[in-house]
């Protein structure tokens, strides 16, 4: 016998596939758009309109969409192989379930835009442009790696993501800092800083968005809401559940994360949104991790096997997608499976060349502590005789 | 101020001083002050006034350079220190932020891992335990954590340690906090010449920078040097100051402390007692152990001053720091740490007197330190 929650999972899963989708494709086979609506329970808004249902969006986008999902979820797949072989430290988020939102974000984005999250951050370091070899010897503690070894799963950074910060509800008003420099600077973009429905309840982040409307700053403001902050279900902790209304001042939008054509549409309006000068905004992503909070958590002491499966089966971002696009001829059946076994030769290669590369070098332990030549010259070690001179 | 200032030549019988110091320490250490560094024809600042020409120097030399924090702007800062910035450079760069110090801090650091140079005020640090975890976590670690892929170029300020009579909440010094946090530095000045160096200093460093001032000295003036008075003027960050040389026992301290041991050392050299060597260390971290060594072969003996608490303290690192090093085997005497007291800070004036160090406890402590002597 289903709970009730389980009951609404079910009434989820039925509007994000169930409902017909409608792909308009141009006269021309060799039309390079298409438009595709989006179900009209993709969105529900809190004081602002309603992003367009009518998604315009290329083919290559789409397919890109397609791969860069695929390919990411590969990548957490093989972290969770390397965590399991006892080849990676520590603490390791993985985001499989959750892809959607990292990547219908990138497609709505510039290099120009900026973006800030928690410690679930190998999928948005991948679509910011770092590479899963680089990510993946990150993982390993490796010099190859994004960090060059010295942060691990939670710790990766590109010039326009700014990680991967370990402490949760932090990274909020690091991101609006950050969309407060664009402003500062008079750039034309826009800041997102993701969180958790966990992290939703810390104080700094009410505390950012106070200074971001005050100060109308280009901020969005996503919560990732996978249901859980790691065991502890959304409702067990929040008083209310609904977090694209708790910016109370600031507008909101709540969206079907596991949909990622509405990410992006919803993402590229939020977008539109600050940069023309409407102040912050607040975008809540109805998402889903399939794994555990972390690798030390099985995911199942607080949740059914049922739950989980339920969502895999009706709700995955992946097979949603898939779907829209065999059914409107984007590609091929064909064409995905090359894209799938791309994929998985792309990450079984980064998996080889992070493994081959060496640990980092010691001399790397004493740098990067402050900027280098800056009146620092002498860093003690563990004993008074180990230590570095620069 | 000049009519106080005026009043320095009655004040000068140990009883009356001692009298004032308890009913007014603010306007005692003026006086103290003055006396002590009568420059004749120099011009004199406040320390107040030394913070407020570095941070306008600043402000001017590099458009990055922004000031935010509570009641910066249109209050012209709650000990004025920002006054008239606002009015100079506007809303933009001279920012009043809601009682919010955990936000603003981050939004700061932020800023700073974003292209630009903020300088956040705490109105006083106690306040910015709110925030501490912005200031370590992602102040000072990001740069190594991202193997160097982010910058932090931020400095935060504000006035630290006890100040008069307001109690155990707002009376504490960080010094020992933040100068344990690899990636910060951290400075404490003593007089203008300091607060104005070491704040442009702090402004100008690539690396996110603690600068701990003291409310207590704010409003006393000391004499600023030709060159200190330059848009150029600079004091380097991780080098002490010998303020007074000696040859018999060296004194280390920072902050306000540094005021109160060079008078125990003209005290005791008055009275035939010792030569004193006094150095101000000025920055917490980089510790300028080197100096601290040099001075130590030289008199053979240190005490330390501070208004910190004692366990784990300023003076405790310096401790741990010559027993490490060859100045070991140069000591006479075991080396005295002189402290605030072990307890949190009390609001009654005779009690709260008897917290913290004071000339008369450094000159007790130094001549004690000099009967004793190492295996004797």
């Amino acid at each position: 016998m289903l709970s009730s929650q389980k009951i609404n999972l079910a009434k989820v899963a039925a509007k994000a596939f169930i409902t017909p989708l409608t792909v308009r494709t141009f006269a021309s086979s060799a039309a390079r758009s298409v438009n595709i609506n989006l179900h009209k329970g993709s969105f529900e808004s809190y004081n602002c309109d309603l992003p367009s249902l009518d998604v315009e969006i290329s083919k290559e986008e789409l397919v890109r969409m397609y791969r860069s999902m695929v390919t990411m979820r590969r990548m957490e797949m093989a972290s969770d192989g390397l965590y399991k072989a006892k080849l990676i430290r520590g603490f390791c988020h993985l985001c499989t379930g959750q892809e959607a939102v990292a990547v219908g974000m990138e497609t709505a984005l510039t290099a120009e835009d900026k973006i800030i999250t928690a410690y679930r951050c190998h999928g948005f370091t991948y679509m910011r442009g770092g590479s899963i070899t680089s990510i993946l010897a990150e993982l390993l503690g490796r010099k190859a790696g994004i960090s060059g070894g010295k942060g691990g799963s939670m710790h990766m950074f590109t010039p326009n993501f700014f990680g991967g910060n370990g402490i949760v509800g932090a990274q909020v008003p690091l991101g609006a800092g950050i969309a407060f420099a664009q402003k500062y600077l008079g750039h034309k973009a826009a800041t997102f800083s993701l969180y958790g429905d966990g992290a939703s309840n810390q104080g700094q982040v009410f505390e950012a968005y106070n200074m971001a409307k005050l100060w109308e700053l280009p901020a969005v403001f996503v919560c990732e809401n996978n249901r859980y902050g790691m065991g502890t279900a959304a409702n067990r902790s929040s008083a209310n559940t609904s977090y694209f209304k708790r910016g109370d001042y600031i507008p909101g939008l709540k969206v079907n994360g596991m949909d990622v054509l509405a990410v992006h549409q919803a993402v590229a309006y939020a977008k539109e949104w600050t940069v023309s000068g409407k102040g912050p905004l607040l975008l809540e992503m109805e998402t889903y991790r399939y794994g555990g909070h972390s690798m030390s958590d099985p995911g199942t002491t607080y949740r059914t096997r049922e739950e989980i499966q339920h969502m895999r089966s009706n709700n995955d971002p992946i097979t949603g997608l898939k779907q829209r696009l065999l059914e409107f001829n984007i590609i091929t059946e064909d064409e995905m499976k090359a894209i799938d076994k791309a994929a998985r030769v792309e990450v079984d290669q980064a998996v080889e060349e992070a493994k081959a590369s060496g640990e980092p070098d010691l001399s790397e332990f004493w740098t990067q502590i402050y900027q280098k030549d800056s009146g620092v010259p002498y860093v003690r070690g563990r004993e008074p005789e180990e230590f570095h001179r620069y | 101020m000049s009519s106080i200032l005026k009043k320095a030549a009655v004040v000068s019988i140990p009883n009356v001083r001692q009298a004032l110091l308890r009913s007014n320490p603010v306007l005692a250490n003026a006086l103290l002050a003055k006396r002590a560094y009568n420059s004749k024809n120099g011009v004199e600042m406040t320390v107040r006034d030394a913070l407020n020409s570095a941070l306008e120097e600043e402000m001017t030399a590099d458009e990055k350079v922004y000031l935010l924090g509570e009641e910066v702007g249109q209050y012209n800062g709650a000990y004025k220190v920002s006054k008239g910035l606002l009015d100079k450079f506007g809303p933009k760069r001279v920012i009043d932020t809601p009682i919010t110090e955990s936000g603003f801090c981050g939004l700061a650091v932020g800023s700073a891992f974003s292209g630009l140079k903020p300088v956040c005020e705490f109105m006083t640090w106690n306040f910015a335990m709110q925030a501490i975890d912005q200031i370590v976590n992602s102040a000072a670690k990001t740069h190594y954590m991202s193997g160097g892929n982010v910058n932090c170029p931020i400095t935060f300020r504000g006035p630290n340690g006890a100040a008069a009579g307001v109690a155990a909440q707002h009376s504490q010094c960080f010094a020992a906090w933040y100068g344990s946090v690899p990636g910060l530095k951290v400075v404490s000045p003593w007089n203008s010449e300091d607060a104005k160096g070491l704040l442009k200093a702090a402004i100008r460093d690539p690396n996110p920078v603690v600068v701990l001032e003291n409310e207590l000295m704010y409003g006393i003036s000391f004499p600023m040097s030709e060159a200190a008075l330059s848009k150029d003027f600079v004091v380097e960050i991780g080098k002490a100051k010998i303020e007074k040389a000696g040859t018999d026992i060296t004194i280390v301290a920072h902050s306000r402390s540094v005021g109160f041991a060079l008078e125990a050392a003209q005290l005791l050299e008055k009275e035939g007692i010792c030569s004193a060597e006094v150095i101000n260390l000025r920055s917490i971290r980089p510790l300028d152990t080197e100096t601290i060594i040099n001075s130590v072969k030289k008199t053979n003996r240190l005490v330390t001053v501070e208004g910190g608490w004692p366990q784990y303290g300023v003076g405790s690192e310096i401790c741990a720091q010559i027993m490490e090093s060859e100045a070991f085997d140069h000591l006479d005497a075991p080396v005295v740490r002189v402290t605030g007291a072990d307890v949190p800070t009390p609001y009654a004036n005779n009690l709260e007197a008897y917290a913290f160090p004071d000339t008369e406890v450094i000159a007790r402590v130094i001549k004690r330190t000099l009967n004793k002597k190492i295996g004797a």
